[in-house]
């Protein structure tokens, strides 16, 4: 067994190369989703029902929609009707439409426990529109949903596993290829696995991090 | 003062404002004025619309009638190139409250700030003004509530008293026209309410233009220019202290005393 593992670690470029294209996809997809996701928090915070309902609509509908299925979507229903996109754009494209939408609705249930008076406070001394946000409200909906945030970002990371399935070479991919190369698929696997062990856990450390700058703050 | 018959102009005037919730009217007819350098003190038993006047002072709610001046200028409209009269929109009405600083019932400070922090991000961020002159002032601020040590620290760590005292050092550091404190003890613990009441008595010795929602009869009798008693929405009574706590004239003005005696 134990030189089952030296078999399948002498792969090491290709595990590599596969944990490398998971973690810039995860890393990039957090990045952009939070971005989308704090603009798309706002029409669904709004005062206007007509606003409200149609943007719930759309991220419930994301929401409802298996990512595997979002991924062959993308892939290939878009060629279909003459959208073609690389395996690599179709990939983040889905990665991003998909948690956009999760994280979305994860800023809009803090926002709708932030005591309104914080809000009132921020317009009583000025605050308005993207700079009451970045000040006032901003701050405090990431440090109060950031443990749920930091959830979906792990489910992001395990998500990625599917995008093999459109030709991507993450993790799970190459592990796949080391398998079949070497016919060892136990340790590979297991090596696969702890590798994402590794990239959960260090997203649960900055969570964790973030708790304790959330406890000394309290916010709820 | 109930009335405007005072040459110069008053720091800030309340003309007539009526507003009302579905169909409870919480105001009724309401007319202030407070001049530079003085400290009004709004009295009168709970639901007497004491609080929502502030409120409308500042337009955190919109009047149904009546108007608000500002040193001579029409608060929450302006004149549009054919010199009518229109509403602000949000930016400008942002901008015209930061003249009014507000002192909240529950304090309201941001909770992912520090004292410090509270006390500059608005003078930083909204009214532009230059970091080391805020920062500079910010120390100074604290030092005048007796908060200097607690600096860094962020608003949970506070008692209720130290929170009220940095929420009145960040009012004071937008430089308003006027303080407006909304039953700013209310909600502290008794032992905690000396503490507060004293930096305000501070600021009312120093001249600057407060109006004061206040349950503390002590406070108003000490530190008020001039008393406004409200009830049911109206100004039942006004005058200087003297003859409001020894002579009341209205017998509701009478029944209210009564139970601070």
């Amino acid at each position: 067994m134990i030189e089952h593992f030296a078999r399948a670690l002498t792969q090491w470029p290709l595990f590599l190369n596969g944990f490398f294209n998971t973690v810039w996809l995860c890393a990039s997809t957090a990045i952009v989703s939070l971005i989308l996701a704090m603009l798309l928090a706002v029409p669904l915070m709004s005062r206007l029902l007509t606003i409200r309902a149609a943007s719930r609509f759309v991220v419930d509908s994301i929401r409802s929609v298996p990512f595997l299925l979002l991924a062959y979507m993308a892939y290939y229903c878009l060629p279909a009707i003459g959208i073609s996109l690389s395996s690599w754009a179709a990939a983040l494209i889905t990665l991003v439409i998909y948690n956009t939408a999760y994280f979305a609705e994860i800023l809009r249930g803090a926002w709708s426990h932030l005591p309104p008076q914080q809000e009132e406070g921020g317009r009583a001394f000025g605050f308005t529109g993207i700079r009451l946000f970045v000040h006032i409200i901003g701050p405090q909906l990431f440090i109060a949903a950031g443990p749920v945030l930091g959830n979906q970002m792990i489910q992001v990371i395990k998500d990625s596993a599917f995008l093999m399935v459109i030709t991507i070479p993450e993790l799970t991919f190459r592990a796949n290829q080391v398998q079949s190369i070497l016919f060892v698929p136990f340790e590979t696997f297991i090596i696969a696995g702890c590798l994402y062990w590794i990239l959960c856990n260090s997203v649960e450390w900055m969570v964790h991090r973030l708790e304790r700058v959330a406890e000394m703050r309290r916010v709820r | 003062m109930p009335d405007d018959n005072n040459t110069g102009t008053p720091v800030l005037q309340v003309r007539s404002l009526v507003k009302s919730f579905g169909k409870l009217r919480v105001l009724d007819d309401v007319s202030i004025t407070v001049d530079a350098g003085e400290t009004v003190c709004i009295v009168g038993p709970s639901g007497s619309g004491k609080s929502t006047l502030l409120r409308c002072i500042n337009l955190l709610e919109w009047p149904d009638s009546g108007e608000i001046y500002l040193r001579g200028e029409r608060f929450g409209f302006r004149e549009n190139d054919r010199s009518r009269e229109v509403r602000m929109n949000d930016r400008e009405m942002a901008h015209i409250r930061t003249r009014v600083g507000m002192v909240f019932q529950q304090f309201n400070l941001w909770p992912h700030l520090t004292a410090f922090g509270n006390i500059t991000v608005s003078p930083i961020h909204v009214l532009k003004r230059p970091r080391e002159e805020v920062e500079a002032e910010a120390e100074a601020l604290l030092a005048k509530v007796g908060l200097q040590d607690k600096r860094d620290e962020y608003p949970i760590r506070l008692s209720g008293g130290q929170q009220q005292r940095v929420a009145i050092a960040r009012a004071l550091a937008m430089h308003p026209d006027v303080l407006l404190f909304d039953e700013p003890t209310s909600s502290l613990d008794p032992e905690l309410v000396g503490e507060v009441l004293a930096v305000m008595k501070g600021l009312a010795d120093e001249g600057r233009t407060m109006a004061v929602v206040t349950h503390e009869m002590v406070f108003a009798r000490e530190a008020a220019d001039y008393v406004v008693f409200m009830d049911g929405g109206r100004i039942v009574e006004a005058g200087t202290p003297e003859e409001f706590f020894s002579n009341p004239k209205t017998s509701r003005a009478q029944q209210f005393l009564e139970r601070y005696r």
